[in-house]
This record gives structure tokens, C-alpha cells and sequence, in this order.
């Protein structure tokens, strides 16, 4: 019963979303306020009705309903409730529905928050959002209902794929999602926008706290998933140029090119046209994502045949979806009036660089992903596109990228003087080489790669503290109560830039040391048996068996020393499911501030008692997930920033502070 | 297991990159190692070239993963096999050539350089060639608009304009 209300729920928001497609744009269009006002409403019930109809498939995990075909394939009675619970959105159809959740509640919320939009653009705006529902929703109402039956139920459930079954990997589609959806909101403004003919930096105040609600949860869904391949796939890689991967990474480099531009839109009205495009890029990319990711046509082109309905749904709406926006850009764009005039070398100028780079990444990433499967479908023969290709390609590009980071800021707006920039920055250059030198002692005929990538690290980093030093006056000897309260006046929107661009200098960091100098052993150890990795003992104690709720496995303990110093207890596992009989293993991880102390226990070897073990030293392998939260939580401050409050001068004067962060829009200029 | 193996597989294709915009002095130490303690060779050199080829090999029965990084059993008889081929004395080239004979093309993660590869390895540089132009046309036509001098006041507006000026403006 409580499945047919959820299926029933989801075939009428079929049909709100249907009717928040048509009216409300009809009313903009036409003037009649009674449509455009019919928008809100029609949000909130869109998303009453998909909540119900997503409380109706979690309960039927929560109780393992196994009359529900989804929850036959997906789930199984023994399955830790955690995993039940992310068993819903760990699966094809579920996983559609999660994204048309996110997607009704962000509509909702432009809806209800953004009281302060022009009436014609919150209409037409959730008017777009409503018809990307309508396309996902007869998606999944047609090919992939996750309501379907099954008589007579099966006495148990096929589990979830035991590599799923894994707190990181619970939370990691959510936060992509987000991600995904937050662009589909830049999207439905761009394309609200360019019905409207007009793009201005009042739009692009709307926009961008959307833009960087999006990118905070893409960067830290990207490095949940990549913090996830580093422990639990157990070779202590933490990214492998995966399609899957591949496809979350491009939204996020064309959304980091679209946050940037429209700074530029915002302050100084100039590339409108072009930060259309990304958003409409953005959200282009993100569908494909999602469904490349869900069509399995990336694993085969075969797979996608063997289902040609969704395969063909899923084209026809990636037709309609980024032809209809790059149509309406093509016709559209062209009338929008260029604004504010720039030298190539000012803060517009870096960006534009910025902009330049990211995108040529993105579309690089685009062409490895694509290209095996363009030159199979054309009869070309079958090509790997690995990570050689990618590391050849797509690191040349980012080099400069980082190198440019430490001077764009320091130039002024309209017209900046780089060498007055470069001469601000000569300590930092100073430093810079001095690393530079001393990597290169260090790494000589090893690795130019080495050099350049920690000599950057250090570039950004005494870069951004020449800069916070300048700004806060400590130069010019103001003393430090008066330098502490400067600092702590500083915008948080230019606090968010310095946090996480620090973010890129330490995840830099992280990258290039852990591959310089990790150390491996991979022996076979009996139980007594010690063995040294990097200073570090690892004394192994032996392997037994343990039992999981829904698996058994064999765990190793290591003592692990350090100059006789007891370190860590680790506890590695390689787990065998019950259901389906697959096997992971778990690595045990030690987080240490310069390294990471990994252990994997593999095969029972014949001797007795003696397995094969895998033992690495990952040194600063952890700071690429520190500096991935960093620009996160930098997105996240600068999220706070008054600029982009809700209505903040308006409102605070009102209600005594802002509520909601970046919801929706403050019309009147500061 | 005396030397403490220095290895990265990233640090790795840095480096192959480093070669690639002509700045590689060396190449980095060798990627993830044979996977299982028996295969390794004794000859440091090799076993250094054996992982190297061995990351660039994909495992032809896995989801993207190169046979270095595996514990299928066709990418254990694929480890092992280029060891035996770099000890009976071929060159990379060579065992590239043999897996690419029975395998295809398919067989390696760094595609191949030839006809139907062109545009997948000069298109990143023709994407920033193609941004490039378009950043330096967009200057050219912002500075050629921004010098082409614009309309000149009417008669009228320059009548307003110098009473503006002169602070008595009536007919706003």
C-alpha cells in the first residue's frame, strides 16, 4: 500500500511539474499574474509529493520489503541499517529519485526564499527547473519505475554491491547530487535570463551563491569519493582517471571556470555571454554525469544496447535538454550588450586566463572519456584512454593555471600593473626558488614534475600570505591590534578566496609528495615476522577470522614502531559477503600529519599461518583531502558573505539578521 | 626486500608527462609493483622497467585498471609475461608490440599515437590554441570598439550639457 502512494505521488508530480512548466512561463510571457504566481505553489507541492514518494521507497528498504523489486536487487535483510538506508540511492532507479528530490527541494526553496526576485524571472526560472522534473520524472515513470512489484517475493534480497556497503561511499552521491542540482538552478537562471534578454550583476548576485552552493558539495562529493578509492579499493590510489570519476570532475572544472567568471559578470559587467555558457556547460555536463554514470554505457556500448528504452530516453533528453539551452543561447546570446571594458592584464584579464585553462581541462577530460566510445560506435576499433593520456594532457594545463593563481589577485580591476604585482611578490619569489633549488637537489634526474609541483605549492602559499601581510598593513607597520582588527574585517567572500586557494597549494602539496615518496613492500609474513617501511616496524601478529552482520573475514593485526616507539594497531580485513560471495578489502589506515601508515592483508600463503601483506608509507597522502576541504569550507565562507545573503540590507534592518544563507536574491545594490 | 622501493604511480605519469612537454630529465621511479611478493625480478633495472610497462597495461578483464594495480589472474599471467619477455631481452617497444598483436590496441591505458588518435592527442593543445584565439579576438574587438569614437552630442545636448555644468539645468 505504502508502495502505490509513492508511486502514485511520483505520477503526480509528474503532472505539478507539468503544469509548473507550462503556466507560470505562459504568465511571464503573457503578463498574467495569476500564472507567474502559480509557480511557488506549485514548487512546494512538486516537492511534497516527491518527498512522499521517496519516505515510500526508504521504508520499503528500512523494512525490506521484498515485494519491491528494487529492494530485491539492492538490499538484504542482514544489511547493517546505514547501508539499507543507502541502499535507496545506490542503485539506478533510486538514485533518480534522490536526484529529483534535491531537485524539488532547491526548486522549492528559490521558490520560498526568493521573494525578492523580479516576478518574470523567479516564474520563468522555476518555470526551466519544472521542466527538467518533467523530463526526469517521465525518465523514471516510463523505464525506471523503483515502485515495481515482484509476486511472488523471493525470501531474501541480492544485497547491495559489498563495495558500496561503506559510510564513505553512503554519503558520496548525495553530495554529488547536490552538486549536480545546484547547477540545474544556474541553468534555469541562464536560461530564465536569456529569455529575458537581459543579464546584469544583479542576476549575477542571484546566481552565484547557487554556483558555489553547487561547487562546495561537487568538491567535497569528489573528495569523499576519491578519499573512498584510497582506502577501500586497497592499493592506496586515490584517483584512477575512472569514467566514473571523470564524469563528477568535469562539472566541477567547468563550475570552478562559471564561479570565477561570474565574479567578472558581478563586478564589472563584462562576460555575460560567456558565463551563460558555462552555466548552461555546467548543468550540460552534470546531466551527462549522471547519466553516463547510470546507462553503464561507459563500461560498454553494448550495455547501453542491451536496454535500448532507457538508452534512448536518456538521449532524447540529453538532446533536448543542452540542444534546447545551447539553442536558446545561439539565438539569444548575440543581443546581450558586452559591458565594462578591460586590459588583458588586469583581475578580469587572470580570470579570463583562468577561465581559458579550466575549460580546455574540462574539455580535454571530455575528449578521454568520450573518445574510446566515439571511435568504437564509429567503427574505429577499441582504444583504452588511461591514465598516462590524462596525466599528459590535462597536468600541462593546470601547471600554469597554478602559477597564474598566486598573481591574479594582486591585480587591480580594469587595468593591473604585473609588474608592480610581480615586484609585491619578490619575497615569495624568493622563497619559491629557494624550494625550487632545493627539491631539485633533491629529486635531480628523478622527477622535473617533483620540482615544479611542491615549487608551485610554495608560490601559492607565500603568494597569499604576501597578500593577506599587505593587506592587513603589517608592511606598512600598523602594529598588530590595529593589523588583527583589519583582518578581521576583511569580506568573507575574500577570506572564502584566500581559504581556498590555500586548499589548492595544500592539496598540491599532497599530490606530488605522496607519489615522490611513498614506499611499499608487498612480502608474505608469518606470524612473529617484522618488517621495516619507511622507519616505520611493522610486526605482524597474525591473521583470524572474524564475522561481520553480513560477512567474514580475515584480520591481520600489525604492531606498528617507530624507533621503538609503538605507533598504531592495525587491523586490516579482506571480507567475503554472504550474498553474492564477493570479497573486499579493507585496508587499516594510520593518519599521521607528514604520512599515512597503510596496511592490506591479502592470500593465505602455504606456510603456516603466513599471508601475503601489502605495506606502504603514504607521506602527506592526507593533505589532499585537507586541502580539498579547505576550498570547500572557502566556498562555504564566502557563501556567508553579506553581498550574497538574502536580501541582506533590506532584511537585516527587518528581522535583525539575515536568515538562510544565499537563497535567493537581494535585489537592491549595497 | 632490502631497499626501500621508492614508487609512485602518479609520480610516474608525471614524469612520462615530463617527457612529453620536453622538460623530462628522468623518468620517476617505477609505479605500484608486482602485486604478489614471487613475481618480482632480481635484476633491480628490470623490475624497474616491469612495473613501469606494467602500469601503462590494462587489464583486459577489469573496469579500468592497469595490470599493475589488479589481482585478476589474466593480470597476473600479463605481469608475469612481460617479465619474461624484458629477461629473454625485448625492448618496451617490443612488448608492447607483442601484448598489441594479441590483444589490440585496447591492451594499453596510453593510446597509441596514429591516424585514429589525432584528435585525441592534439586535441587538448588545439582546445587552448582555439581559447586562445578566441580570448585575443575578443581584446582586438574590445579595443577596436572602445577606439571607434562614439556618437557626438546633438546641439541640444550640448545646450544641457553646458547648462548642467553650470548648475542651472530647467528641464529635467
Amino acid at each position: 500500500m505504502i508502495i502505490e502512494l509513492g508511486h502514485f505521488a511520483l505520477i503526480l508530480a509528474l503532472f505539478t511539474a507539468g503544469a509548473q512548466a507550462v503556466l507560470p512561463m505562459w504568465g511571464a510571457q503573457r503578463g498574467i499574474p495569476g500564472f507567474m504566481a502559480m509557480a511557488t505553489p506549485a514548487a512546494l507541492a512538486q516537492l511534497g509529493l516527491i518527498l512522499l514518494s521517496f519516505a515510500a521507497l526508504t521504508w520499503a528498504y528500512v523494512t525490506s520489503d521484498f515485494s519491491v523489486v528494487n529492494v530485491v536487487q539492492n538490499s538484504h535483510s542482514m544489511k547493517p541499517m546505514l547501508y539499507k538506508i543507502s541502499g535507496v540511492w545506490g542503485n539506478h532507479e533510486g538514485s533518480l529519485l534522490l536526484w529529483v528530490t534535491i531537485l524539488a527541494l532547491f526548486g522549492a526553496i528559490v521558490g520560498v526564499f526568493g521573494r525578492n526576485l523580479p516576478p518574470g524571472l523567479k516564474a520563468r526560472t522555476l518555470s526551466v527547473q519544472a521542466m527538467i522534473a518533467v523530463g526526469f520524472l517521465l525518465f523514471m515513470v516510463f523505464t525506471s519505475n523503483p515502485f515495481d512489484r515482484v509476486f511472488p517475493p523471493p525470501a531474501d534480497g541480492q544485497d547491495l554491491n559489498p563495495l558500496l556497503q561503506d559510510p564513505g561511499l553512503a554519503f558520496h552521491p548525495p553530495m554529488l547530487y547536490v552538486g549536480y542540482v545546484g547547477f540545474s538552478i544556474v541553468f534555469s537562471f541562464a536560461m530564465a535570463a536569456l529569455i529575458e534578454g537581459r543579464v546584469d550583476a544583479a542576476w549575477a548576485r542571484w546566481v552565484r551563491p547557487w554556483t558555489l552552493l553547487a561547487w562546495v558539495f561537487l568538491t567535497a562529493g569528489i573528495a569523499l569519493g576519491s578519499w573512498w578509492a584510497y582506502y577501500e579499493l586497497g592499493w592506496g590510489g586515490w584517483w584512477y582517471w575512472d569514467p566514473v570519476e571523470n564524469a563528477s570532475f568535469m562539472p566541477w572544472l567547468v563550475g570552478t571556470a562559471l564561479l570565477h567568471s561570474s565574479i567578472v559578470v558581478e563586478k564589472r559587467d563584462a562576460l555575460k555571454t560567456w558565463t551563460i555558457l558555462l552555466a548552461i556547460l555546467a548543468f550540460s555536463l552534470s546531466l551527462i554525469g549522471t547519466f553516463l554514470v547510470r546507462s553503464g554505457v561507459l563500461t560498454s556500448v553494448h550495455a547501453f544496447a542491451t536496454d535500448p528504452d532507457r538508452g534512448v530516453f536518456i538521449l532524447v533528453l540529453l538532446v533536448i535538454a543542452i540542444g534546447g539551452g545551447l539553442g536558446l543561447y545561439a539565438y539569444r546570446a548575440p543581443q546581450l550588450k558586452g559591458g565594462g571594458l578591460f586590459a588583458p592584464i588586469s583581475r578580469e584579464g587572470a580570470l579570463v586566463l583562468n577561465n581559458l585553462l579550466l575549460s580546455a581541462a574540462a574539455g580535454t577530460v571530455l575528449l578521454g572519456t568520450l573518445y574510446p566510445l566515439f571511435l568504437e560506435s564509429l567503427g574505429g576499433g577499441k582504444v583504452s584512454v588511461g591514465p598516462p593520456y590524462f596525466n599528459a594532457t590535462f597536468i600541462p594545463l593546470m601547471l600554469p593555471l597554478v602559477a597564474a593563481l598566486g598573481v591574479g589577485p594582486l591585480l587591480s580591476w580594469k587595468r593591473g600593473d604585473l609588474k608592480g604585482a610581480l615586484m609585491r611578490l619578490k619575497v615569495a619569489f624568493v622563497i619559491t626558488a629557494v624550494v625550487f633549488v632545493f627539491m631539485a637537489y633533491l629529486l635531480w634526474g628523478r622527477s622535473v614534475f617533483g620540482m615544479l609541483g611542491m615549487a608551485l605549492a610554495a608560490w601559492l602559499v607565500t603568494a597569499i600570505v604576501t597578500e593577506v601581510v599587505e593587506r592587513i598593513g603589517l608592511t606598512r607597520g600598523v602594529g598588530a591590534a590595529a593589523a588583527w582588527g583589519r583582518a578581521r574585517s576583511l569580506p568573507r567572500a575574500y577570506v572564502g578566496m584566500l581559504v581556498a586557494h590555500l586548499g589548492v597549494a595544500v592539496a598540491l602539496v599532497g599530490m606530488t609528495g605522496s607519489s615522490l615518496w611513498q614506499s611499499e613492500r608487498i612480502i608474505v609474513m608469518q606470524p612473529g615476522e617484522t618488517e621495516t617501511v619507511a622507519g616505520y616496524t611493522f610486526a605482524f601478529e597474525g591473521a583470524r577470522p572474524v564475522q561481520g552482520p553480513n560477512y567474514e573475514a580475515t584480520e591481520g593485526t600489525f604492531q606498528v614502531t617507530h624507533d621503538g616507539a609503538p605507533i598504531a594497531t592495525l587491523h586490516p580485513q579482506k571480507r567475503q559477503y554472504f550474498v553474492g560471495g564477493r570479497e573486499t578489502t579493507e585496508a587499516s589506515i594510520r593518519t599521521r600529519p607528514l604520512g599515512d601508515i597503510y596496511a592490506v592483508v591479502g592470500d593465505a600463503q602455504e606456510a603456516e599461518g603466513a599471508y601475503t601483506v601489502r605495506l606502504y608509507f603514504k607521506p602527506v597522502v592526507s593533505w589532499i583531502w585537507l586541502g580539498a576541504g579547505l576550498m570547500a569550507v572557502g566556498g562555504l565562507i564566502s557563501l556567508t558573505d553579506r553581498r550574497l545573503r538574502v536580501g541582506a540590507p533590506t532584511r537585516a534592518r527587518r528581522r535583525g539578521a539575515a536568515p538562510q544563507p544565499a537563497m535567493g536574491a537581494a535585489q537592491a545594490e549595497e | 626486500m632490502s631497499a626501500v622501493r621508492s614508487v609512485g604511480t602518479d609520480l610516474d605519469r608525471l614524469a612520462r608527462l615530463a617527457g612529453a612537454v620536453g622538460l623530462a630529465l628522468a623518468l620517476a621511479a617505477g609505479p605500484a609493483a608486482a602485486v604478489e611478493p614471487g613475481e618480482k625480478l632480481d635484476d633491480p633495472k628490470l623490475e624497474q622497467r616491469a612495473q613501469e610497462l606494467s602500469a601503462e597495461i590494462r587489464c583486459l578483464v577489469c573496469q579500468n585498471q592497469a595490470i599493475s594495480e589488479s589481482n585478476a589472474d589474466l593480470a597476473k599471467d600479463l605481469r608475469v609475461l612481460v617479465r619474461e619477455r624484458l629477461q629473454a631481452g625485448d625492448s618496451d617497444q617490443e612488448i608492447k608490440d607483442y601484448l598489441t598483436d594479441r590483444y589490440g590496441d585496447f591492451v594499453l591505458l596510453k593510446p597509441p599515437m596514429k591516424p585514429e588518435t589525432y584528435l585525441l592527442w592534439y586535441g587538448p593543445a588545439g582546445l587552448v590554441a582555439l581559447g586562445a584565439v578566441g580570448v585575443g579576438v575578443f581584446f582586438w574587438r574590445r579595443r577596436k570598439a572602445s577606439n571607434t569614437p562614439g556618437r557626438r552630442l546633438s546641439d541640444e545636448e550640448e545646450r544641457r550639457l553646458q547648462k548642467i555644468l553650470e548648475g542651472h539645468d530647467t528641464s529635467t
